[in-house]
């Protein structure tokens, strides 16, 4: 089963480049703990997934070309991400695959919606069917963008809803970077809400990753001083990895890795309700590359820490609030609120992965009353070790988590329309006032649904 | 990639183009040594085979093409010759297509109306042919840079002429003007004048207006040859400012086409300005891991439509000799940008509201930079309640030449409506008693109204800012958000 990404922005193609070498980077990597023919399997796997190899040639004949195109307005940001790939030496982008204009969308969502999106339409919709038919089977569709410029947002939030017209029963991921708060887009929270409220009608699947959750890991986990956009997204990748490697649900009996359909398999089951498509993912251990060697992980330890970070909403391991307890539906005590799922999906990878006991995430307390309790939480597992980690574990979760950060988001774009501060940008470009409003108005009502649960 | 062209009007305006054009060669041939005609370079500059009688455009194909000659994407336009030609004559002479070149003999007599009402009508077809030609070698042209003081005749009156031209013509690509103001002392007596009608056109037909104040730049100028080691190096120097490295300066030319012995008096100012708009600029021609093209510049920092008028600071001034780089120096660049004698106008930022900021920072300088800038200095600063994080962030990868790293910051700030109540102050002293009145009045279509509509355009102006500054420093509540029914 093969998926198609599009990367579209700058953000969207920088960070596409970092998981297609971090896919490379753990596949090739050490596996000692796996047999040399399931660890063939798996290479076969990713390969199969992520890339394409002309002419079915032997793996180490043909540099693997990866199963993406490559959409934004200005040409800086795919040169810079083709030519990293080519030097990697390890993979590289299809051939006239990608999409680019002169200028780009100036940070504006109307810009990048309204026209460049129509503008690049047939064009891009040409490379995805080409890309499609590249793949023997084909299990969906991840789109990389941010939520602040206005390609990735704008032209992004048009071309999923061409991918969804041409692809109704295809299922579609847009994996979406929110700004920093103090942000570098000034109009960033117009943009995010445009974009999410869109994506919300055409989108399987919303995967948020925030870039100051993300900062905080690079310098509190990993002790990176001075922090580059690079630094971001190999940390942004390996999370992506963790989820989408292959892994088979644990209790299946493939003797194989060979799993049909895992990616839109397991993302169905965790978006059981179209009202509720938000994902976020929290992950387990995390730290630099030194420090990998002189630690040693239990399984116990590692889903005792995930399962508070899950409750807590905690980003990361470090500065976990153990207070938050889970509470039964029933008491009215005052603890602080936990952090409620719709439904959740758990990765293992590593050593001695069966005999983790995953107890902890099933408890239906932890869940929204209505979900059926045998769909809360599925679990994933594969023995062969994750990107240089002996043992990790990833959390996917459809719950309240991202709610925090949507709630200011819609909070600061709506002070700021208020004042109409910035409206006359967006009507030059075919926007009206009223979409700002419908856009808000669907927003509150994610918010309010994720709120009740 | 987009290109971008350079209208440059009067002889202020010539003669800060000239140093643009001279620094902008410099800044890529240090990028660029292999001589070939790259997409950087092609954004400012046109690459022609002059062996031909109508020279032919070597177009930039897959960025490998040998740089034959370079051409200007200027069209330069002054009524008088002296400057023009003195630019023809010297070492740059070479970058200028002669058929850009719109001249008269006369001058404006530092009068608008003359350069407005009569040289503009007068030369409208010619300068549209010449703009129109330029446009035509752009594959994709995104913006006018429109260069001229305020305070003269010609570049107040034919520059904003040629901007509501532009206006009428171009109407999808963007114009920033880049305006000299009148320092309080300027020689021009009209000067009030001129540059109060003259504004009345900037606010109705720029999409951004940069302005520059001579006094500001003098105090800049005479701030960095404080600093500066002393020309003739005799004596071993002690203390600190042997450390300074004199080229890197932003008011040094040295690498340039134009040798210092040749340095004209406005130079140095105008360098600066030349570094104004190469760094505003870099991050839409050099990579970069956070791009900005030049309409993400207006999209960021212009809430409505006619505050459009951008307070910009320089920094550093000049680099140091030794490689290591504290990180505190690098922090410090960061605190010079928002201090008053950095600003490129006579004003205040500081103690003034900011509606929107952009950081646009160039070389060795990473996110994280610019995140700990802004947390340590957020709350020296006040911003207008609905925009409580109005940053806007540029990294590119190049450096300017001569130095590490440079920040560039645009601000639409409030403080700049007390440069504009300077010269309303101004313009009043003079309008009192109408002084000079006459010799405007007596151009053909020149009307009286016209002071007095471009005086109430920027009394508006004033208080629109003034209207948000009373806000300032006010909690004010958050609005009532939508209300979903249950
Ligand atoms: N994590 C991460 N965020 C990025 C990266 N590049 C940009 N961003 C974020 O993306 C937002 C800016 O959007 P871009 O993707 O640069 O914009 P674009 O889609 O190219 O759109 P325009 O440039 O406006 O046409 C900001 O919030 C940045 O923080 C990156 O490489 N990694
Ligand atoms: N920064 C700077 N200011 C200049 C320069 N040349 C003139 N000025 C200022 O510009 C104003 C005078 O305008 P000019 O540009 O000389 O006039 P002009 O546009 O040629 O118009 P006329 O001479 O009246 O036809 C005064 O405020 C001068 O101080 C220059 O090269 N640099
Ligand atoms: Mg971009
Ligand atoms: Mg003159």
């Amino acid at each position: 089963m093969s998926i198609v990404t599009l990367q579209i922005g700058q953000c969207g193609n920088q960070i596409g480049g970092e998981l297609f070498s971090t896919i490379l980077e753990d596949a090739f990597g050490k596996a000692s703990t796996v047999s040399k023919a399931d660890n063939e399997a798996y290479i076969d796997e990713v390969l199969e997934r992520f890339f394409h190899r002309p002419d079915s040639g032997k793996r180490n004949e043909v540099i693997p070309r990866a199963r993406a195109v490559m959409v934004d307005m200005e040409p800086k940001a795919i040169a810079q991400s083709m030519l990293d790939a080519k030097k990697s030496g390890r993979w590289v982008y299809p051939k006239g695959q990608q999409f680019c204009q002169k200028r780009g969308s100036g940070n504006n969502w109307a810009h990048g919606y309204c026209k460049h999106g129509p503008q690049a339409q047939e064009a891009v919709m040409d490379m995805v069917q080409r890309e499609a038919e590249k793949c023997d089977r084909m299990s969906g569709f991840l789109v990389f963008m941010s939520l602040a410029g206005g390609t990735g947002s704008g032209v992004g939030a048009y071309i999923t809803e061409c991918l969804r017209d041409h692809f109704p029963h295809s299922f579609i991921t847009n994996q979406v970077v929110a700004p920093y708060n103090t942000g570098e887009v000034i109009v960033q929270n117009y943009n995010a809400l445009l974009t999410l409220s869109h994506l919300y009608q055409s989108s399987d699947a919303l995967l948020i990753l925030e870039n100051d959750q993300v900062h905080k890991i690079c310098m509190q986990l990993l002790g990176i001083k001075n922090i580059s956009f690079r630094d971001i997204n190999k940390v942004i990748a390996h999370k992506l990895a963790s989820v989408l490697q292959p892994v088979k649900p644990i209790g299946s009996n493939f003797p194989s890795y060979m799993h049909s359909n895992h990616i839109s398999d397991m993302l169905t089951s965790i978006v059981p309700h179209p009202e509720y498509k938000l994902l976020t993912m929290k992950n387990i251990p995390q730290m630099s590359e030194r420090s990998i060697a002189y630690s040693t992980f239990t399984w116990s330890g590692l889903l005792k820490h995930l399962r508070q970070m899950l409750i807590a909403n905690a980003a990361m391991e470090e500065g976990i609030d153990w207070q938050v307890k889970v509470k039964s539906s029933t008491s009215h005590s005052s603890a602080i609120q936990h952090n409620k799922s719709i439904a959740n999906l758990l990765l293992l990878r590593g050593k001695d992965v069966n005999t983790a006991n995953v107890d902890g995430f099933q408890e239906s307390c932890l869940y929204a009353p209505w979900v059926p309790s045998d769909a809360v939480c599925s679990v994933w597992a594969t023995p062969r070790p994750f990107n240089l980690y002996e043992k990790s574990a990833t959390l996917l979760s459809n719950s309240q988590s991202p709610i925090a950060a949507l709630n200011t988001v819609v909070g600061k774009a709506w002070n700021m329309f208020a004042s109409r501060a910035y409206v006359h940008q967006y009507i030059r470009y075919g926007l009206a006032e009223e979409d700002f409003v419908d856009s808000f108005a669907g927003l509150e009502q994610v918010i309010k649904s994720y709120s009740e649960l | 990639m987009t290109q971008s062209i350079v209208v440059q009007v009067g002889q202020c305006g010539n003669q800060i183009g000239c140093r643009f054009w001279d620094l902008a060669l410099r800044e890529h041939a240090s990028r660029n040594k292999h001589g070939v005609f790259d997409e950087p370079l092609s954004s400012f500059f046109r690459n022609v085979d002059t062996r031909y009688d109508d020279p032919a455009n070597i177009p930039i194909g897959i960025g490998k093409n040998k740089i034959k000659t370079l051409k200007a994407r200027a069209v330069l336009i002054d009524m008088e010759e002296g400057v023009v030609n003195d630019l023809l004559k010297g070492p740059l002479g070479d970058v200028f297509d002669c058929r850009q070149l719109i001249t008269d003999v006369s001058g404006s007599g530092n009068n608008w109306a003359v350069g407005h009402m009569m040289y503009g009508q007068q030369y409208r077809e010619e300068i549209t042919e010449s703009i129109r030609r330029a446009a035509e070698q752009c594959d994709c042209l995104q913006c006018f840079f429109v260069l001229h003081s305020m305070g003269g005749g010609t570049g107040s009156g034919v520059g904003t002429s040629v901007l509501s031209l532009l206006s009428d013509e171009f109407p999808d690509v963007y114009r920033f003007v880049t305006a000299v103001y009148p320092s309080a002392e300027d020689d021009v007596i009209t000067s009030p004048y001129n540059s109060v009608l003259a504004m009345h056109q900037l606010t109705q037909h720029a999409d951004c207006v940069l302005p520059v104040e001579n006094q500001a730049l003098y105090d800049i100028c005479h701030k960095i040859s404080q600093a500066l080691p002393p020309e003739k190096t005799g004596k071993r120097m002690v203390g600190g400012h042997s450390r300074v490295k004199a080229d890197s300066a932003v008011t040094a030319s040295a690498g340039g086409l134009v040798k210092k012995s040749d340095e004209k008096p406005f130079d140095k100012m105008n360098n600066i300005v030349a570094n104004l708009l190469l760094n505003m600029t870099s991050s839409a021609r050099f990579e970069g891991s956070l791009n900005v093209d030049l309409n993400e510049i207006t999209m960021n920092l212009v809430p409505f439509p006619q505050l459009h008028y951008l307070v910009s600071s320089l920094t550093p001034l000049y680099a140091l000799s030794d490689i290591n780089l504290p990180p505190r120096r690098l922090d410090q660049m960061f605190s010079d940008a928002f201090s008053k004698d950095h600003q490129l106008i006579k004003a205040d930022p500081k103690h003034s509201l900011y509606l929107a900021c952009a950081l646009m920072l160039r070389g060795n300088v990473e996110i994280s930079d610019v995140r700990r800038n802004i947390e340590r200095l957020k709350s020296s600063l006040k911003f207008i309640h609905w925009n409580q994080e109005g940053w806007k962030t540029g990294l590119c990868s190049v450096p300017p030449v001569g130095q590490p790293y440079s920040l560039l910051t645009l601000a639409n700030n409030t403080c700049i409506r007390h440069t504009f109540s300077d010269l309303k102050d101004r313009f009043v002293k003079l309008y009192k008693r109408k002084a000079h009145v006459h010799h405007y009045t007596h151009v053909d279509g020149m009307e009286m109204s016209q002071f007095s509509e471009s005086l109430e355009s920027l009394t508006t102006l004033m208080k629109e800012y003034e209207g948000l500054e009373t806000n300032m420093g006010r909690i004010v509540d958050d609005v009532h958000r939508l209300q979903i029914a249950s």
